[in-house]
């Protein structure tokens, strides 16, 4: 078991250090100079070089990336080019949005999934099992971004029942804020839902046909007993992977839900600096993305091991 | 009175009739085989009796256990059956286990759900069952996980499961055919027992008829869903009255007699070879010592030779095969073939090939089925230093085809549309097209049912009349092996323990090893006016 | 053919033909401004209505579809091309260095979210939909290695690969042989379920800026634009959404259909 941590811990550093090689090497070859794109046309070349060394742009790059990959560890993400705040403080602020409607839209996602896929594998090739496989089929192709328009359609111009768009901040309250984040956290789960409906479904179904389950039921299990004994915990080890990359398509799929919504997070914050070509906060914000992915599927692969006792005595 | 009582018993799946109106009984403690060859039902009758059919069959006729009707019983009740007075053990021990669960919680598993018995005292009685199955708690203890057993290991959890409650009925389906003949040995010792011991009804499955022979009381012999044949064992091994009984008997002990051909020059010589693997990674830096897969083989097999190599799983045959094929390195010694290297500073030499070629064991598995028939049995051709044109390629593979008794038209055909015997033939007529000094059958009979297997081996000796083969015949089943070799190699532990003119090995055997295993391997013993009978 | 085939592949072909329609035949000019019938709903001349410049809605799906249907297919390609033979090294060298680095790298990949790697492209060489092709490429490569590496690896186990091999055979000959002819069913499966991803893609792409850019129209942009007049026309945003649902549920339908079709063992799973 420690083995297999020790393992997984030094595959994780080393993703995360090529992922920020790639990104900071990215943003490296990205034309035009921020500082004098912060001046205008017209700089003059001393403000301009005092700018240059204020950024930290006038000493070697090794020296640059060791730099920046060393204040992200002690959590200085830089100072942004056009708002002359730390990026630190940027992000800080606007995750508090976009975590919290990924995970919502995660536990949405299983929760609604994970009941749905037990149900149509134990009436396999049923009604039931046929009715939810259409339904997941239209679920996983409609696009999460449209869907949210539909929402907002119904239920905030039509209905009134939830707010079309906009964030009253945590400090107005929970009952508040989760108010104004169900709609987008709905509008991402639907689709994920489905994908994992069909994953849980095709899994059990898979594990029903192991021999195993057929020696549960010649111990005098009946179906049932023998799927939530035996079956669901074997099954959980590909749903597991799946969930694992659900969480990082959730988490970048709120960039886009947010600008249907109006709301204060990462993806307005990309936009924005996009635009504004304020690169150091693209840079920080992709890494932080990067970064929460890597964990979950080092999380997950911890996950593995609980689950399953073969890996765990495996190197 | 009997125990299991089966009357006319229909059991159709879609529109295939796969039971066809069987009738049976078992008598407590009595041991009753089910015997026959692939497809002829032994399965479904006992899945039949478990009421566990697969969904969407059709049954009729009538099924009692002690009185009880078990054919039209409400599902709970049978749950409340199965495994209380019905247990059941299956063939594959690597896949019959829960992995996700430790041993002891599956054993105990059976006792809680019966009983309701608390966790400690099922734990307790689990523990009791699996020294009683022959695995100490000292050595197993409860919180292993399948994984961490041997198939044999897995196959006695299995049994300590199905014999939790002394179940009055326990069905076993093949249950040593995946395992080796010293463990088969100890596993029917294993179920004997505990049908004498707790005057249990024991219905054997298996097709090895020499098993039936050994441990059956009764013997049933089934047909394309039918029972041809049942009587106690003396006296059905006596009698065999229905043709299809003496043509399964007469299959089973079928010998082949091989020409006489002097041995020539020495052909293959491997001396000394030993080939070891890299041990499993443990930290960082350390490694689990090497295994040595094959510790310095030397031998020698002459032109014209038949040699047979026998060891149980593991021995290290495998490796000893790729080696001589030249697909793998040695890590010291030589083999040469008509004293050339069949590797050339780690490449092998395309010269020497040409000269080896293999059967495998699985008539499935060793096609590309995405080739004809034509393309598969030529692509040794690919050895050759020119290509044949076309003209002469269709030539040669009909030539082969018709050799192993199959039609030239079939080169056009793909291999699915074929039967494992008739694959089988492929593999040989692939293996014949270059006209090899040396053939390698790995275990080439072993998945095939006896009947077919009497005739691919009557095949093989037809064929060694006509080219004057060498061969080299890999397997674990020691009664093939006598028949088709002048000469035995027995392996184990990567060391060759034994060698010798066959008969010689086989009834004076000189090794511990070598006595261990004929003393494992069951024999079929017939009565010798009827063993006359030819298939 | 089993039904799901047959229905999955009629939709998304009719979309297909649509598309491939536009190039010569479009019922009006899908750039022509004509503000007086603007904001027309479904019905009468315009099939589909209009849009707030008055185009023709039916035209601009028509054209929209085609600028999806390229920019998935090309992404396809890319990873077609780059992605199967990474994995048939990885399966032909499984547990060296060769198989471990293609492997990490495949990881490495896919920690990007599609979006993000979208994000970092655009930031560097600007918006485009060269740039969401290449994006979406770039994602496509480690699936099609994954797939490629996962049905490789069993078959590199069977026996007639170690005939082939007797047959002196080397491992690339084998690799094309052998092992690409049977794995080809998994690819194609996986092909359509990415063509259809492929679609959502630039739809989700074009829709937040970074993929296809103004005067050409796609169906996410049109959803874009959409974006502000839903309450007043819904017609703007449902027609393009409805479309690009129908094409990738007949994609995702035909992808199904043709795992069933061609791998029997599945059909009983039916997932």
């Amino acid at each position: 078991m420690l083995r297999y941590f020790i393992k997984r811990t030094g595959s994780l550093v080393l993703s995360l250090a090529v992922a920020s090689l790639i990104i900071f090497t990215v943003i490296e070859i990205a034309p035009g100079d921020p500082a004098s794109f912060m001046l205008g046309l017209n700089a003059q070349p001393e403000t301009l070089a005092a700018l240059r060394s204020e950024l930290g742009l006038d000493v070697p790059k090794v020296q640059r990336y060791l730099a920046w990959t060393g204040g992200m560890l002690t959590g200085d993400f830089g100072t942004s080019y056009t708002y002359r705040t730390p990026v630190s403080q940027m992000v800080a602020d606007r995750i508090g949005v976009s975590l919290p409607l990924a995970l919502y839209a995660l536990a949405l996602a299983i929760v609604i999934a994970i009941p749905a896929g037990v149900f149509a594998a134990g009436r396999h090739g049923r009604v039931a099992d046929t009715g939810v496989m259409g339904a997941t089929q239209l679920g996983v192709a409609v696009p999460n971004f449209w869907f949210a328009m539909m929402l907002v359609l119904v239920f905030a111009i039509q209905w009134r029942w939830f707010p079309a768009g906009g964030f009253p901040g945590w400090d107005k309250g929970l009952g508040a804020a989760v108010h104004a984040l169900t709609l987008p956290a709905i509008a991402l789960a639907l689709p994920q839902a489905a994908i994992l409906t069909r994953v849980m479904r095709s899994s059990l179904l898979e594990v029903m046909g192991e021999d195993f389950m057929r020696t549960a039921r010649a111990k005098g299990l009946s179906r049932r007993q023998t799927i939530w004994r035996h079956g669901l915990r074997n099954a959980f080890i590909p749903v597991l992977t799946i969930i694992g990359l659900q969480f990082s398509f959730l988490f970048a799929g709120t960039i886009i839900i947010e600008q249907v919504f109006y709301l204060p997070g990462l993806g307005r914050l990309i936009f924005q600096s996009i635009s504004a070509r304020d690169l150091i906060v693209v840079e920080s914000v992709v890494m932080l993305v990067v970064f929460a992915v890597i964990m979950i599927n080092f999380i997950v692969d911890l996950a593995y091991a609980a689950v399953d006792p073969r890996l765990r005595s495996r190197t | 009175m009997s125990l299991l009582q089966i009357r006319d018993l229909t059991v159709r799946i879609g529109d295939t009739l796969v039971l066809d109106r069987i009738s049976l009984q078992v008598a407590p403690g009595e041991i009753l085989a089910l015997t026959g060859e692939s497809g002829s039902g032994k399965s479904m009758t006992a899945l039949a009796v478990m009421q566990l059919l697969p969904q969407g069959a059709g049954i009729s006729g009538e099924i009692t256990l002690s009185g009880e009707k078990l054919t039209g019983m409400d599902e709970a009740a049978l749950c409340r059956l199965r495994g209380r007075d019905i247990g059941m053990v299956f063939q594959e021990p690597m896949t019959a286990l829960n992995p996700v669960q430790t041993i002891g919680a599956q054993v105990a598993e059976s006792i809680r759900l019966h009983e309701g018995t608390g966790p400690a005292e099922a734990a307790r009685r689990a523990a009791h069952l699996l020294d009683r199955v022959g695995l100490p708690a000292e050595k197993f203890p409860l919180t292993r996980y399948p994984h961490e057993l041997s198939g044999g290991q897995r196959q006695r959890v299995v049994i300590a499961m199905a014999i939790a409650l002394r179940p009055k009925l326990l069905i076993a389906d093949e249950p040593t055919t995946a395992l080796d003949v010293t463990t088969q040995a100890q596993i029917l010792d294993l179920l004997k027992g505990l049908a004498r011991e707790y005057d249990t009804g024991l219905i054997m499955i298996t097709h090895d008829l020499a098993v039936v022979s050994q441990i059956a009381d009764r013997i049933a012999v089934m047909k394309d869903g039918q029972i041809v044949e049942t009587a106690p064992t003396p006296q059905l091994l006596a009698e065999r009255k229905h043709p299809y009984t003496r043509m399964l008997f007469a299959a089973s002990a079928h010998r082949v007699s091989l020409p006489d051909v002097p041995p020539g020059p020495p052909l293959l010589r491997i001396s000394e070879v030993s080939r070891s693997y890299a041990g499993a990674r443990q930290g960082l830096f350390a490694r689990a010592a090497p295994t040595r897969a094959v510790r310095n083989v030397s031998l020698d097999i002459r032109r014209g030779e038949r040699v047979g190599l026998v060891g149980e799983s593991g021995c290290g045959k495998s490796t000893l095969t790729r080696a001589i094929l030249g697909l793998d390195r040695v890590d010291s010694g030589t083999i040469t073939l008509d004293g050339t290297p069949v590797l050339h500073d780690g490449r092998p030499d395309r010269a020497i090939r040409r000269r080896l070629q293999v059967v495998f064991q699985d008539p499935f598995g060793s096609f590309n089925p995405r080739h004809t028939v034509g393309r598969l049995i030529t692509e040794p051709c690919f050895l050759q230093e020119t290509q044949m044109s076309a003209a002469r390629r269709r030539e040669a593979t009909a030539a082969a085809l018709t050799d192993v008794g199959l039609q030239p038209g079939d080169a056009e055909r793909y291999i699915h549309e074929f039967s494992g015997g008739q694959r089988q033939r492929i593999a040989i007529a692939r293996a014949l097209i270059l006209r090899p000094d040396l053939i390698i059958f790995d275990e080439a009979v072993s998945a095939l049912d006896v009947s077919v297997r009497a005739r691919i081996l009557d095949l093989l000796a037809d064929l060694c009349r006509t080219y004057e083969l060498t061969w080299l015949f890999i397997s674990h089943d020691l009664s093939v092996v006598r028949t088709v070799a002048d000469r035995v190699l027995v392996m184990q532990a990567g060391e060759i323990v034994e060698q010798g003119p066959t008969e010689t090995v086989f009834r004076n055997p000189s090794h511990s090893c070598t006595k261990e295993l004929l003393a494992a391997a069951p024999v079929l013993n017939l009565p010798p006016a009827e063993s006359e009978l030819r298939v | 053919m089993n039904r799901q085939l047959v229905s999955g592949l009629c939709l998304s072909g009719f979309f297909i033909l649509l598309a491939v329609l536009s190039l010569v035949w479009t019922p009006f000019d899908h750039t022509a401004l004509n503000i007086p019938d603007k904001l027309k709903p479904p019905g009468g001349v315009h099939l589909l209505g209009t849009d707030h410049l008055g185009r023709d809605i039916l035209s601009m799906v028509m054209v929209g579809a085609r600028t999806s249907v390229a920019v998935a297919l090309l992404a396809l390609a890319i990873g077609l091309i780059l992605g199967v033979p990474l994995g048939l090294a990885a399966a032909a060298r499984r547990g060296s260095w060769l198989d471990e680095f293609i492997m990490r790298g495949n990881d490495i990949v896919f920690a990007f979210p599609l979006l993000v790697m979208a994000i970092l492209i655009t930031a560097v060489f600007g918006p485009s939909a060269v740039n969401a092709i290449i994006a979406f490429g770039i994602f496509n490569i480690p699936v099609f290695a994954r797939v490629t590496r996962g049905a490789a690896l069993p078959l590199w186990e069977r026996e007639f690969i170690l005939a082939a091999q007797v047959a002196g055979k080397g491992t690339a000959r084998i690799s094309v042989e052998h092992i690409l002819p049977n794995v080809s069913n998994m690819l194609i499966v996986q092909g359509t379920i990415q063509f259809a991803l492929g679609i959502q893609v630039e739809a989700a792409l074009s829709f937040v800026g970074l993929g296809v850019q103004p005067p050409t129209p796609s169906l996410g942009r049109m959803l874009a634009d959409a974006q502000t007049l839903v309450t007043l026309a819904p017609h703007l945003a449902i027609v393009p959404g409805v479309a690009i649902i129908l094409i990738v549920l007949g994609l995702n339908l035909a992808g199904d259909g043709l795992r069933d079709q061609l791998d029997p063992r599945l059909r009983r799973l039916r997932t």
